[in-house]
């Protein structure tokens, strides 16, 4: 049911271009990767908090920008050597619009 | 009244008596995070006894355990302190006790539950039977009066805890002697550190740094001598790979005479010997490395690593400053530990789902079971070890 939604919701979005295995794969590398630092609940830790209230005034591109190229003088690594544009800028906007739950 | 209460006094020790007699020296736990959950392991027979759920968020939860190895103190996100009775199985108490939290030690004569923060950043001490609040130490630094996010707070001997403060750049010093005065000691550290380590004879600290190279050192017998840094620009002339999960350290570093690093943002570990403090060798590895656990004999050094690698778990040979074998155990190893005397490790695969026990002389896979999503597992000889 969720998925369902999800799926409905993630249809109209308008670009980037993320096919459906990978943003499964998106969703588990930002809940447990991401995670590390910023938590799995993504309210924070050692990295900011990226939930839709922190984030909500940034933009998408720059969100990405920060995903790929990192943020010099914080643990934030560049993760363009995983990502790619279109990934970033697809977790960019899930986040500002809370990031999906993992299927489990 | 009176007999009715004897009665009722009875009914319950009769309760307790049906519970089996068992040591709990071969116990631990794993943890299950998404689920919010642990299961309760015996390392003897490589089975799961049971589980105990309700914990809240236990992404990087982390667990040390009462001196008599009876309960566990797991210490989630979200700022849950959870005391959990390994035999009968169940939260004996819980309570939340910050905002954002990363882990937590107990005191040298198991009294007190020490819980370090990220929010609201700073230590703060529990009564280990109640969890009661004894003490509130704030990471407070900078003029403006900032608290900072708290990493690497370990056990002292004399009732103290040493922890490093990741924004003021500090190593501190905390005594708990009197939980009502606690008394601070403040050591300029280096940028950014971001975990800690007491050695397992409780005489020096180090805080790994990441905002510079090297490792803060802390000589504990003669703190007045203040700190140092060793392995200063380990990573000179060349440049920094992106560091895709921070790295772990605790006393399980130290092999002998020697201790063996991460590298931050290299495929390295960095042996250092605990004599002179000075680099002896390093070691080429698969990966970043994440935790560097060396088995309890010093015999072997096993490390894994941060994504993409974390599929990988290398062997080193302490002897000859060498990977000696390369495993891959399943898909995201997220942590390892080795049963008391190492005949054993314990390797959790994140997204297989599964735990699985090698054996560590011929390294082979002598059992697997089933978890969710598995994290730390943490066995009960902690509770005697200095640091755990």
């Amino acid at each position: 049911m969720r998925g369902s939604s999800l799926l409905t919701l993630l249809m109209l979005m308008p670009a980037p271009v993320v096919h459906a295995d990978d943003r499964a794969a998106l969703v588990r590398l930002v809940r447990q990767d991401c995670g590390s630092c910023h938590g799995m609940t993504l309210k924070g830790g050692l990295g900011t908090p990226l939930t839709p209230q922190a984030l909500r005034e940034k933009p998408v591109e720059s969100m990405a920008a920060t995903i790929l190229y990192g943020r010099a003088g914080t643990p934030m690594p560049a993760w363009k050597s995983m990502l790619s544009e279109a990934d970033a800028e697809w977790i960019a906007g899930r986040l500002q619009e809370g990031f999906p739950e993992e299927s489990r | 009244m009176l007999t009715r209460l004897i009665g009722f006094i009875l009914l319950l020790l009769s309760g307790c008596a049906q519970l089996p007699l068992r040591g709990t020296g071969d116990l631990g736990l794993v943890i299950e995070r998404a689920a919010g959950r642990v299961a309760i392991v015996e390392s003897s027979s490589n089975r799961i006894l049971g589980r105990v759920d309700g914990l809240g968020d236990l992404s990087h939860a982390s667990v040390v355990f009462s001196r008599d190895g009876r309960y566990a103190y797991v210490f989630g996100r979200d700022g849950g302190l959870s005391k959990i009775d390994l035999l009968r199985q169940r939260i004996e108490r819980r309570i939340m006790q910050a905002g954002n939290s990363i882990g937590g030690a107990i005191s040298q004569d198991g009294r007190l539950i020490v819980a370090q923060n990220y929010e609201p950043g700073g230590i703060k001490a529990f009564d280990a039977e109640t969890l009661e609040l004894v003490a509130d130490v704030p990471a407070t630094w900078g003029s403006a009066g900032q608290r900072s996010k708290v990493v690497g707070l370990a056990d002292l001997p004399g009732q103290r805890f040493a922890y490093a403060l990741f924004d003021a750049g500090e190593i501190r010093i905390t005594d708990l002697s009197n939980p009502q005065q606690p008394t601070t000691q403040i050591f300029a550290a280096g940028r950014q550190p971001y975990d800690g380590l007491v050695t397992p004879d409780g005489r020096y600290y180090l805080a790994g740094l990441f905002g510079e190279d090297g490792v803060a050192l802390l000589d504990l017998w003669q703190t007045e001598q203040g700190s140092r840094k060793i392995l200063a620009d380990y990573g000179r002339g060349s440049e920094r790979l992106p560091v895709f999960k921070m790295p772990h350290l605790r006393g399980w570093a130290v092999a002998g005479r020697n201790a063996y690093l991460p590298a931050v943002g290299r495929h390295e570990v960095l042996v250092v010997d605990t004599a002179t403090w000075q680099e002896v060798a390093r070691i080429p590895v698969k990966g970043q490395p994440v935790f560097v656990i060396a088995r309890p004999d010093g015999r072997q050094v096993w490390v894994n690593f941060a994504v993409p690698d974390n599929g990988w778990v290398q062997v080193i040979d302490t002897l000859s400053s060498r990977v000696a074998t390369t495993l891959q155990p399943g898909k995201a190893v997220l942590h390892m530990e080795f049963t008391p005397r190492g005949e054993a490790v314990w390797l959790s695969a994140r997204d297989d789902n599964k735990v699985s026990v090698f054996d560590t002389r011929n390294l082979s896979r002598t059992a697997t079971l089933d978890a969710e999503a598995p994290s730390g597992i943490f066995f009960t000889a902690r509770a005697a070890r200095i640091g755990f």
